[in-house]
């Protein structure tokens, strides 16, 4: 039970190591800007939409009762929006996975330079 | 021995058998289990097996089944809560290498004070969301045993066994038990919701109809007649509104703090495929969460909050509809599923705590990161986890079986938003982030949640003369802080505590390690070597 990872049936892998100048280099390429811009595009906007959703439903269901216990159908609103949580979850992971799959290629360059840097050393 | 009480241990044997082939197998066939050839949609269901606990089987039906509508609130933030995880935590932490909250911190900040703070953390968190499973698990097997025993000697026999089982039967974290788990607590639900729907002849209408009159006596004794479907009937004001928003954060932001649900990010190949687990737990969860409608209202409709009151109180609710349903058998089924998923939560949260106590704190701490004798962070462990269990099961004792556990384990969200959540975040997207921030934010988070969910109606009311027993609150006056969850005011609290913390201090080393940091969790420059032994 040496330690957590042990536990759990993994080794620490040995990491890449770098100078600091070189770490400093690939944070100040324009690739990597590139990256974290492509990135906050899409997951700030991601998370702000989804906890207003969320506490939307919370706010409403908590100050505005009678509101949401307005019936529709066999139920009523604020079951149909506390359902709709689910699914808007599940849709927001699902664009997220698409363009997340943008950043793997963006990374990938990154990745590739620095190893040929390395090799060139 | 009545059949339900046979059929259980008979149902026990059989998941504890297969849980025990399946980690054999795993840790003998590494080639298939292997972190750095599992698959995301494994690994997904084995993080949806960690997450679904006591709590979310028993827990949410029975605050459904008693207040409706606001017990589904839970639910759903359970599921949205993935997003924080999705969208934040999962991929940097697995680019970064790190899978424990202690090496994310330590990576650039001094090991020691943040290695101290960040195992004591894991340790209250861990105990917090035992104490909820020892609630459940007791509950449950005096149910089964009738008045045969009495509820504390239920929660201490079971707790020890449990700790005795989990410390020296060696039941690992390996991915494979929460595989096994999250498959047979899937199966077990959806039986039960088509069970549900049979009874209405498959009719939404009649489900929603019953839903809308559901009848049971209240306190006073009287007949009340209500619609569980509106919502507020947890939730009542002046401070129920606020109280559900505070549980909302706490929800939303804890489950990125628990140490049993980050280790999973690591026993991955890749971030691409820590992304795809997220997904697949989602979906899992996603489903499950959806289904505690039939449980909680089912239970609500088909057996009744008065019947569950008399008959081991809203813990029980998912059993006894089981049991009402479809005889002893299934409820002795569905009761060892519960229990199973118990004991493989316990196991899983005994070790990340002990093994964070023995190594952060143990060795890197007290004896400057060296083992004195071999085994010795073994016996620590060990001992450390008798504590915690120890701990947990007097405090279940206190809480009693009336005690809630989905209640109970969104309190240990909360202290895991407001103490884990900041440090983690603003260590890796804060370049000014130091150790005295680490160490303020973790302390501040702690106490500020501890200290709040202490002086919250949950422990401090006055009780007339009437109410004896556990069902008395601890301490007998009016309590200081309106909300039962602490988050709305302890996850500012901890940030703050982080942000201040930083500021006055200032530490060059860790500003001069943010970029390879930055730089490693965004690309996942040489992470990719995971391997499994």
């Amino acid at each position: 039970m040496g330690n957590a990872a042990r536990n759990f049936g993994i080794t620490e892998p040995k990491q890449y190591q770098a100078e600091k100048s070189s770490w400093d280099e690939i944070a100040a390429s324009r690739q990597f800007q590139d990256l974290m811009a492509t990135k906050k595009t899409f997951i700030v906007p991601a998370f702000i939409f989804f906890v207003v959703y969320y506490f939307a439903l919370l706010l409403l269901v908590g100050y505005a009762p009678e509101l949401m216990s307005t019936k529709v159908l066999d139920v009523n609103l604020a079951y149909l929006f506390a359902l709709s949580q689910f699914f808007v979850a599940w849709i927001i992971a699902g664009l997220y996975v698409k363009a997340a799959n943008g950043f793997d290629r963006l990374s990938k360059d990154i990745l590739e330079k620095a190893e040929n840097a390395k090799g060139g050393k | 021995m009545n059949i339900s009480l046979v059929m259980f241990l008979v149902f026990i044997a059989i998941t504890l058998g297969v849980t025990y082939w399946a980690s054999r197998r795993s840790a003998g066939a590494s080639a298939y289990f292997a972190a750095s050839q599992i698959k995301g949609w494994q690994n997904g269901i084995a993080v949806a097996g960690d997450y679904m606990s006591a709590a979310s089987f028993l827990g949410i039906a029975g605050i459904i089944a008693f207040q409706g509508y606001d017990g589904f609130i839970f639910s759903v933030g359970w599921l949205v809560a993935y997003l924080t995880v999705l969208l934040v935590i999962a991929e940097p932490l697995r680019n970064a290498g790190k899978y424990t909250m202690a090496d994310v911190l330590a990576y650039r900040l001094k090991p020691r004070p943040v290695r101290a703070m960040a195992s004591l953390s894991t340790l209250t968190v861990s105990t917090f969301y035992m104490i909820a499973q020892m609630v459940g698990a007791g509950a449950l097997v005096k149910l089964l045993l009738g008045n045969m025993v009495t509820y504390n000697q239920v929660v201490a026999g079971v707790g020890i066994l449990m700790i005795v089982y989990v410390v020296f039967g060696g039941m690992l974290a390996t991915t494979s038990v929460p595989i096994v788990k999250a498959v047979l607590l899937m199966a077990g639900t959806v039986l039960l919701s088509i069970l549900v729907m049979a009874h209405f002849h498959f009719s939404f209408g009649q489900f929603f109809g019953a839903i809308g009159q559901v009848t049971y006596h209240d306190a006073k004794g009287a007949v009340v007649v209500k619609d569980f479907l509106t919502p507020g009937l947890r939730y009542k004001p002046p401070y129920g509104p606020l109280d559900l928003i505070s549980l909302g954060l706490a929800l939303i932001f804890g489950t990125a703090g628990l140490p049993h649900i980050l280790v999973r990010f690591y026993t991955v190949p890749d971030a691409k495929t820590a992304r795809n687990s997220v997904v697949w737990a989602m979906v899992l969860i996603g489903s499950f969460y959806i289904m505690t409608t039939f449980l909680g209202f089912g239970a609500a409709t088909i057996v009744g909050p008065d019947f569950i009151k008399g008959h081991g109180g809203t813990n029980m609710s998912a059993p006894l509809l089981a049991q009402a349903l479809a005889g002893n058998i299934f409820f002795a089924f569905i009761s060892s599923i519960a229990f199973a998923t118990i004991l493989a939560v316990v196991a899983g949260l005994t070790i990340s705590a002990t093994t964070s106590f023995s190594h952060d704190f143990w060795t890197n701490v007290i004896h400057n990161g060296v083992e004195r004798r071999p085994g010795e962070e073994v016996l620590v462990a060990r001992i450390s986890a008798f504590v915690v269990g120890a701990v947990a099961i007097g405090i279940a004792i206190m809480l009693g079986p009336t005690a809630n556990v989905a209640f109970l384990v969104a309190l240990a969200f909360a202290v895991a938003a407001s103490a884990n959540l900041p440090v983690i975040v603003l260590s890796i997207f804060w370049k000014r982030f130091n150790t005295v921030g680490a160490v303020t934010g973790l302390a501040v988070g702690l106490l500020a949640s501890i200290g709040l969910i202490l002086v919250s109606p949950s422990l401090m009311a006055v009780d007339p003369p009437t109410v004896t027993g556990t069902a008395r609150h601890l301490i007998q006056a009016k309590a200081w802080f309106p909300l039962e969850n602490p988050g709305i005011l302890s996850i500012p609290l901890g940030f703050v505590g982080a942000i201040i913390g930083t500021l006055i201090s200032s530490e060059p080393t860790a500003e001069e390690k943010f970029n390879e940091l930055l730089v490693r969790s965004n690309t996942g420059l040489g992470a990719e070597k995971a391997v499994a032994h």
